[in-house]
């Protein structure tokens, strides 16, 4: 319990600290927490550091002095992986749900206070005791109503004001015309107060909001988590030869920056001196490392794999490439703010049905010659008892128990309304490399090789950070192969590695391209040895194209790859493709079918598929896809194997079902209801059961959703 | 009546002496890493953790 305290205690104390903040998502036990925070704990600059185990993050309180990095590198040596992040990226957001979740406790208190009050006026509490218990409820409800009751008001104040209409309308309607009529009965020692029934119609409307902000923050904390800050800062040469740390938005065109091996580019540049290869998957999500030289271009967001290299500035911050892509994505995803949410349409019928009604009430009674008290009376409760409650909780009830099933199935959806576009896509569209494929080579042929050579392999390939050697470690390593002993290990960038083993020179040699896969050079001595290595198929891809398929959902293939590799996984999955696809190719294919009537579901992984993420009906990125891509998407799945995308799309219809069930129920609710409030006959106790029993059967019927995504 | 003039006020103070609390405890950040809490259980004391070593 002390550690809860530690942050805020130390912030105390010492007002000049420093906070940071870093992604760590190999935390999966208590055993990482107490690593790491009393690792940290001890380094004399840090005071205190805080591990959230929900979001996988690490809060570091420390000396202003002491650098982002070397505290990544300090967490790194504890055997972590740490992605440093940028300032508290979710305070803002995480606000929203915050506010809803204390107006949920507000209206709480006054629901259980009211109640208390009500039920005595209920058993028969009769004169002076019933004004008081009125008087007293109306104290409770009006400050409550005004705190609570404020996301409705508004929410429904905002539409109004556009000339449109939401489901927040009738509800402030209702409210305001409840909560008026109840303070005039009890001004006039009236039988009826509706205080209670307000409050509860507040309470269980933000239910369903408090539960629909949860299910969006619970996914972007998670996606947030994997999110890699693409870099902080560089190392800055100064004139004199000297570097010192500039931040990223600080760097300006015609800076010299140092990056060392293992380093984010900060900003687009021209390589001054060294060379070295670089991991341009961010760009063009394609895992081959690329090899540049003085003179060459590199990338903001590319990653240096081999060697120091000193870039000259041509571009920085808003100027770099990876902006311009974001600024394309942000364009194509306008249209797809334009989607209106189920809710919203079914308000759309709703409101003015119930509106009318209310008046057509009024005006019969009134007509009845029953006098104005008793004809509003009578159309308060109509609109008390076809207040949406059931329906506000319908939707969000339902999203949220599917979203929590395939969260743990491991896809994450971004909110409810990427749910209710899933269920509608008719057609998918894969990017190829890392989306049906790993997107890490994987060697074929290893099993060939003698026990030597293998060892040679592995003590070759641990030295280097290329994803090719990454792949030939893992086999191996997975092999329970032991790595030989090598004396003199170098990697020449561009070459490969070198070493000595005994007396012999052995090597690895960089992967050549064949047709349809990789391979690369073993040497020892004087004997050569080509390790075939492949990208390979995600587990279950055929499958899950098979589930599609039978929901009605053909796919297609479309990559920015050449045709001979394409070929190889579009047959072993059985697919069509389109091959050679620049970011602006997909983008065109997702309007033309988009234009044909279609609602295309797109699963694309790098940043060359972002604007096509971005611009189709509904996107899905692999948690391994760069951070524009799980920024477009709308959903994530973590999982190597490929089930996870027929799964989403098999719940997400599965969900629909289950909210047009739920819609059913509250209608159906609202048609025995409804003639009794026309003919006078609704008490409020009459409207508190109705209310309860309603949005009780619909949180009921969702929670069949639990075991969804199977 | 009278019994009531006790009762009401008392009832009203509890409820609100709770609401106070889990506003409190919002804001603390109690509710921030509820996975965390659960597995933080599971820790050994940090005193007798330093002992050790």
């Amino acid at each position: 319990m002390n550690a809860v305290t530690n942050l805020d205690a130390i912030k105390a104390d010492n007002a000049d600290n420093v906070v940071s903040r870093f992604a760590v998502p190999a935390i999966r036990c208590a055993g990482c927490i107490s690593k790491i925070e009393s690792g940290l704990s001890r380094e004399q600059d840090i005071f205190s550091a805080r591990v959230n185990f929900s979001t996988k993050q690490v809060a570091v309180s420390h000396e202003p002095g002491l650098r982002e990095d070397a505290i990544k590198h300090k967490i790194e040596q504890l055997g972590f992986d740490a992605q440093i992040l940028a300032d508290n990226p979710l305070a803002e957001e995480k606000g929203g749900t915050d506010r809803l979740i204390r107006a949920l406790a507000v209206a709480g208190f006054g629901m259980m206070n009211i109640m208390l009050l009500s039920v005595s006026v209920w058993s028969g509490a009769m004169g002076p005791t019933r004004d008081l218990f009125h008087w007293i409820s109306a104290l409770i409800a009006i400050p409550v109503i005004l705190y609570s009751g404020r996301p409705f008001f508004s929410s429904a104040f905002m539409a109004l004001r556009y000339g449109r209409t939401n489901m927040d309308v009738p509800i402030t309607v209702g409210i305001i015309l409840a909560t008026g009529l109840s303070i005039f009965e009890t001004m006039t020692g009236g039988v009826h107060a509706y205080f209670e029934s307000v409050v509860m119609l507040i309470f269980f409307l933000l239910a369903g909001r408090v539960l629909d902000g949860m299910m969006r923050d619970r996914a972007r904390e998670g996606i947030s988590a994997l999110l890699k800050q693409t870099a902080p800062g560089a190392m800055v040469l100064n004139d004199d030869g000297a570097t010192r740390w500039i931040a990223s938005k600080e760097l300006r065109p015609d800076m010299r920056m140092v990056v060392a091996a293992g380093d984010n580019l900060a900003a687009d540049g021209v390589i001054e001196q060294g060379v070295s290869n670089f991991d341009f998957a961010l760009m063009t999500g394609e895992s081959e490392p690329q090899h540049k030289m003085s003179g060459d271009l590199v990338l903001a967001g590319t990653l240096n794999l081999t060697a120091p290299v000193t870039v000259r500035i041509t571009a920085a911050g808003a100027d770099t490439s990876l902006s311009d892509i974001a600024r394309l994505m942000d364009e194509a995803g306008q249209q797809r703010s334009f989607y209106v949410r189920v809710a919203d349409k079914a308000a759309r019928y709703y409101a003015p049905a119930v509106h009318s009604l209310a008046l057509l009430a009024f005006v019969f009674w009134m007509l009845a010659g029953v006098g104005w008290h008793q004809s509003l009376l009578i159309a308060v409760a109509v609109l008390i008892i076809t207040c949406p409650c059931a329906l506000g909780l319908a939707v969000p009830a339902a999203q949220v128990v599917a979203s929590g099933a395939l969260l743990r199935k491991g896809v994450m959806i971004k909110d409810g309304s990427a749910l209710e576009r899933l269920a509608e896509a008719d057609r998918v569209l894969f990017d190829k490399t890392g989306t049906l494929t790993l997107g890490r080579p994987v060697p074929l042929n290893l099993s060939h090789f003698a026990p030597p050579q293998k060892q040679v392999a592995l003590a070759l390939a641990q030295a280097s950070n290329h994803p090719v050697s990454k792949g030939i470690r893992n086999a191996l390593l997975a092999d329970d192969v032991t790595p030989a002993v090598l004396d003199a290990i170098e990697e020449v960038p561009g070459e490969g590695m070198s070493a000595s083993w005994d007396d012999l020179h052995v090597a690895l040699g960089k992967p050549v391209k064949l047709e349809d896969h990789l391979s690369c050079q073993l040497t020892v001595g004087d004997q050569h040895f080509a390790i075939e290595l492949q990208d390979d198929i995600r587990p279950d891809a055929c499958e899950a194209i098979d589930r599609l398929n039978q929901m009605g959902l053909p796919a297609t293939i479309i990559s920015g790859d050449n045709a001979p590799s394409v070929a190889k996984i579009s047959r072993a999955v059985g697919l069509t493709a389109q091959v050679g696809a620049s970011p602006q190719d997909k983008l065109r294919l997702i309007s033309k079918l988009t234009a044909s009537g279609h609602k295309v579901l797109m699963v694309g992984d790098g940043l060359n598929d972002g604007p096509a993420l971005a611009a189709a009906h509904v996107s899905m990125a692999p948690g391994s896809a760069s951070d524009v891509g799980q920024q477009a998407a709308d959903a994530v799945f973590t999982s190597d194997s490929f089930l996870p995308v027929a799964l989403a799309v098999q719940t997400a219809r599965r969900t629909m079902q289950i909210v047009r069930q739920n819609f059913a129920l509250a209608i159906g609710y609202n048609v025995l209801a409804v003639p009794l409030a026309l003919t006078g006959m609704v008490t409020p106790l009459i409207a508190a059961i109705a209310m309860s029993l309603s949005s009780l059967i619909v949180v009921g019927n969702a929670l069949r959703l639990n075991g969804a995504a199977k | 009546m009278s019994g009531l003039a006790i009762l009401i006020p008392v009832a009203l103070l509890m409820g609100l002496a709770g609401l106070v609390f889990f506003f409190w405890a919002m804001r603390n950040g109690q509710f921030e890493d509820l996975d965390g809490a659960a597995q933080r259980v599971l820790i050994d004391d940090e005193a007798a953790d330093d002992e050790k070593e």
